[in-house]
Parts: structure tokens; C-alpha cells; sequence
């Protein structure tokens, strides 16, 4: 088995049949294998994130991540294209379920896909994954500190970010959340009434909250990088990958 | 976490960014995760030009008591400004 892999930018359908630059990292052994959709936060389609991407193709999978801001600003460095999306008030939640179908019809169509395929997001990256676990048909979820699943963002200024309270029950697949236990966007309590809307639902899910960690503890680039959080996440992310990626 | 609040607003004048200076037409202001400075969210600032492309931007990443400090600067200094001298193209408050 071989360790080799390419990552390079690419181009996929999206909603509505737009053209999208997404990022593509694959292993080059041919060996079926499952597919991760990987949702950049609102910062945007940055070097983080791909590097992110390529963690899952050293890991054996196909790994997409779709930029979310290619309509706003083509071309345009990562900093600059979140600039004119958050100006032009944001991603919409139905754009979002289209792009990431598409990167999910994408990862499928590979002849080394095993036809399974993940979300994985952060922050709002990780709401955007619980949204599309409960819009398209997935193998699995990963929520990373998602803020505003249930809760609303407080009144005034901007964009409304509407609750997935009512979604709850259209979850496709298994989930995983990792939180911080110091996060207040979502709060240990939100994150509380996810689980218990989960367990009504009978919907198969894991929740991790790490102590001593908050918002955006796997960004090895902000100061809210939580070495210890961050490797214990990794490790659940794989395990959850291994059970419900790998060909049965 | 990542703010959804942004406030955006017709702007005039110009501005310099990483392509030299240009017509400013607009500006959005938000408390949101930084790409540069070392916090993990700051007071930012883009006066943009849309009709010009998404790289006619002058940004700017700001500590949010700095941000407060430089937001009454710029009200101090224009209330010090002789009469006659505070000539706008604009309406006040438009």
C-alpha cells in the first residue's frame, strides 16, 4: 500500500450548475476508500483549511473542500473573498446544501470511492455539516464547535441565522460533535439541547466537550489552539471515520 | 465563534489598498475572527469598492478598545474642524 497523494485545485458543480473552485486531496493508492467534504469557516477557503483537507488524503481518503465564496469574488485571495461574501450578507443556507451535494456527487463519482461520504466542519463550517447531514443523504457528520444550530444569533445587525431545531429529525447519519467546555457560541448548554433533541429523535450520535478548551480549539493558527483538545479530537474524528467510511 | 452581525454602509472618498488607491463606494464593519491579527476577534473594518473586484479592499483587523479609541478620534476630529471647512458630497446621516 502506498502513502502517496496529490492535492491541487480543481473545478465541480454546485448548486444551481455553477462552476466552484474546490480543493481536492486524494491518496493515489488505488484502494476504495470514503470521501470527506470538508467546510472552510467563514474566514474562508484558506491555507488551514487545505491543509486540514490534506490531513484526511494522508488518512486514505478522498478530502474536498469546496469554496464557498467563488461566485462573490473569482480568483480572489481567501481573506478578500470572505470580505465580499460577508459585504453581500453571507452564505445561504439552500446554496450551501447544493455546493456541498455537488462536492458529495463529486467524491462519489471517483472510481476509488466506495461510494461513503463525511461532512466535517468548524465553527460556522460546523453547523453549515450538521445542515447538510440533515439535507442530503451522508454516511457521516462531524460538528466542530458549531455555534448557532439551535440558538439565534442575538437581534441587531446582519444576517438572521435560522435555527435547525426543526431539522433535528431529518439527520442522515451518524454524527460526531466536538466542543469546547469554555465555548460560549454554542454554550455547554446549547450543546445540551442538541443532545436531548438527538436522543428524541433516536438519531445516532457521540458528543465529546473537552475541559479547558473553548471556540476554534483545533486551529493551530489562533491563539485558542488546544494542543491537548485538538489531538484528542483527531483521534475520535478517525475513529468515527473507520466505522463509518470504510467499505463493508 | 464566527459573528454573523456585520453592519454595511454606503461610504465615499478613497482608499489605499494592496493594489493602490481606489474610489471607496463602501464599507462593512463586524466583530468577527481576525486572518492576521493575534486575537480571536477583532474589530474589522473593509472599505471596499465591489464594482472594482473583491481585492479593492482596505481591511483592517483592530483591538476593540483601540477600535472604540480611534472611533472617537475621528469624532473629536471632526467636531475641531473650522466652520465652513466640513464640505461633503453627501447628505449627513445618508
Amino acid at each position: 500500500m502506498s502513502d502517496a497523494m496529490r492535492a491541487e485545485t480543481v473545478q465541480i458543480t454546485g448548486h444551481g450548475g455553477d462552476a466552484l473552485e474546490a480543493y481536492l486531496a486524494q491518496p493515489l493508492d488505488a484502494a476504495p476508500t470514503g470521501g470527506v467534504v470538508v467546510i472552510h469557516h467563514m474566514p474562508g477557503y484558506d491555507e488551514a483549511t487545505k491543509e486540514i483537507t490534506r490531513r484526511f488524503a494522508a488518512h486514505g481518503y478522498l478530502a474536498i473542500c469546496p469554496n464557498l465564496y467563488t461566485r462573490e469574488a473569482p480568483g480572489a485571495s481567501p481573506d478578500d473573498a470572505a470580505a465580499a461574501a460577508r459585504a453581500g450578507g453571507g452564505v445561504p443556507d439552500e446554496r450551501l446544501v447544493g455546493d456541498v451535494g455537488g462536492a458529495v456527487a463529486y467524491l462519489r463519482s471517483f472510481g476509488s470511492s466506495n461510494g461513503k461520504v463525511a461532512t466535517i466542519g468548524y465553527c460556522s463550517g460546523g453547523r453549515q455539516s450538521f445542515l447538510a447531514a440533515c439535507s442530503l443523504d451522508l454516511d457521516a457528520a462531524v460538528d466542530c464547535y458549531g455555534a448557532f444550530v439551535l440558538a439565534s444569533p442575538p437581534e441587531g445587525l446582519g444576517r438572521t441565522v435560522v435555527s435547525l431545531a426543526d431539522r433535528v429529525v431529518d439527520l442522515s447519519c451518524p454524527l460526531l460533535g466536538l466542543f469546547g467546555a469554555e465555548d460560549q457560541y454554542p454554550d455547554p448548554a446549547e450543546v445540551g439541547e442538541l443532545e436531548r433533541l438527538l436522543t428524541e429523535a433516536g438519531k445516532e450520535f457521540e458528543f465529546h466537550t473537552y475541559e479547558g478548551a473553548g471556540h476554534a480549539f483545533f486551529a493551530t493558527d489562533r491563539p485558542s489552539y488546544r494542543p491537548e483538545a485538538a489531538n484528542e479530537g483527531w483521534q475520535r474524528i478517525w475513529e468515527f471515520f473507520g466505522n463509518h467510511l470504510a467499505r463493508r | 465563534m464566527c459573528t454573523y452581525q456585520t453592519t454595511t454602509l454606503e461610504m465615499a472618498g478613497s482608499g489605499k489598498g494592496a493594489q493602490g488607491w481606489f474610489a471607496v463606494t463602501g464599507a462593512s464593519v463586524y466583530f468577527d475572527h481576525p486572518v492576521h491579527a493575534n486575537a480571536e476577534h477583532t474589530l474589522n473594518i473593509d472599505l471596499i469598492n465591489p464594482s472594482r473586484g473583491a481585492g479593492a479592499r482596505v481591511a483592517m483587523e483592530l483591538d476593540p478598545v483601540a477600535a472604540r479609541a480611534l472611533a472617537e478620534a475621528i469624532l473629536e476630529t471632526l467636531e475641531a474642524v473650522p466652520p465652513g471647512l466640513l464640505v461633503s458630497a453627501r447628505p449627513a446621516g445618508g
